[in-house]
């Protein structure tokens, strides 16, 4: 069961998935290094470094809003591809929970925000990027398959990308040597995920 | 000091500052500085990239109220000058353009349509012509 009512688990997540970036930043870059521009990892540490930084002001937050200024933050910070496709998803995710009383289902704005990263990435799924995570990730949650299950589905999706062929960012213009080669993004995504779900499952055990 | 214009402003992204500032030269070069004119190349701290809040410092830079056009190179310099400008907020967002052109030639031809006072939309269209 994912709890998203508590602003108090802001300040823990948001140390938990920095310190997911800051332990995998090198793997993450040498990942883009064969597909990409070689800087992934060092973008999202920075990045998660500059939300850390934030912390305090933003577990003060409501919630929604939290997840829109981390949103904001990533945009700012991080740059390259992953800054705008990560800042959306959250900034997405912030809004549709905010409205009229903020108790709106998780599910659905998710997945709301997952396609306004599909759209603007012009990607789909399949197209060896972090929506090969993303949606899965929303399927595991629609079908409520646990926390442990959530992660383990993230970190597989993640692995499947090895196969792909890349049709957007950098790796597109490889073609066929693409293949054979884990998506920087989608990997980064898993490791979040399993980060989130890890602590959320210390937080409150089934 | 580039003085107030009633010109479309012009905006150069590139992965590279050399590369974007180097284009802003020859813009420069082209229409002197009747057109609003500004780059933004590299990521947060310099190196290799784009990033949404420098392109968002460099629209500010080119505002015209005629509009601006904005000359983009790979993938993520589109895809944070989309975020750049939809954190510009309405109404000056509607009044921003990607052009989908090259970044050295349209940017110039960009400019000297601007230069003589054509509208946004002329002065994207021109650019877009030297796409295939």
């Amino acid at each position: 069961m994912v709890v998203l009512a508590n602003a108090a688990l802001i300040g823990g997540l948001i140390e938990v998935c920095r310190e997911a970036i800051a332990a995998n930043a090198d793997h993450l870059s040498e990942l883009d290094r064969a597909i990409g521009d070689g800087d992934h990892g060092i973008n999202m540490r920075r990045g998660l470094e500059a939300v850390y930084a934030e912390r305090n002001r933003l577990a003060e937050l409501a919630l929604p809003k939290a997840l829109e200024e981390i949103g904001l933050t990533l945009v700012m910070s991080v740059g390259g591809a992953a800054g705008p496709l990560y800042g959306t998803l959250l900034i997405a995710i912030g809004r549709q929970l905010g409205g009229a009383n903020g108790q709106q289902d998780f599910a659905r704005a998710l997945e709301h925000a997952i396609d306004a990263v599909a759209r603007r990435g012009r990607a789909s799924p399949g197209d060896k990027t972090l929506l090969d995570v993303l949606y899965p990730v929303h399927a595991e949650v629609v079908r409520r398959a646990g926390l442990a299950g959530i992660s383990e589905q993230a970190e597989r999706a993640a692995s499947l990308t090895f196969g792909m062929r890349a049709m957007r960012g950098r790796a597109a213009f490889l073609g066929d040597r693409s293949i054979g080669h884990v998506d920087p993004g989608a990997k980064s995504c898993a490791l979040l995920t399993a980060a989130i779900c890890r602590f959320l499952e210390e937080q409150c055990p089934a | 000091m580039i003085p107030k214009s009633a010109n479309v402003g012009i905006v150069i992204v590139s992965h590279s500052p050399l590369v974007a500032e180097g284009a802003a030269d020859m813009v420069r070069q082209m229409v002197g500085d009747c057109v609003p004119l500004a780059w933004s190349g590299g990521n947060a701290v310099g190196g290799l990239g784009t990033h949404a809040a420098g392109i968002l410092a460099a629209i500010e830079r080119a505002w015209s109220d005629a509009g601006v056009a904005v000359f983009v190179d790979l993938g993520g310099a589109e895809t944070n000058s989309e975020m750049a400008i939809e954190m510009l907020g309405e109404p000056r967002s509607g009044k921003v353009i990607i052009c989908d052109a090259p970044l050295v030639e349209g940017a110039v031809m960009a400019a000297a349509e601007a230069s003589g006072g054509a509208v946004l939309a002329r002065v994207v269209a021109t650019a877009q012509e030297l796409s295939p």
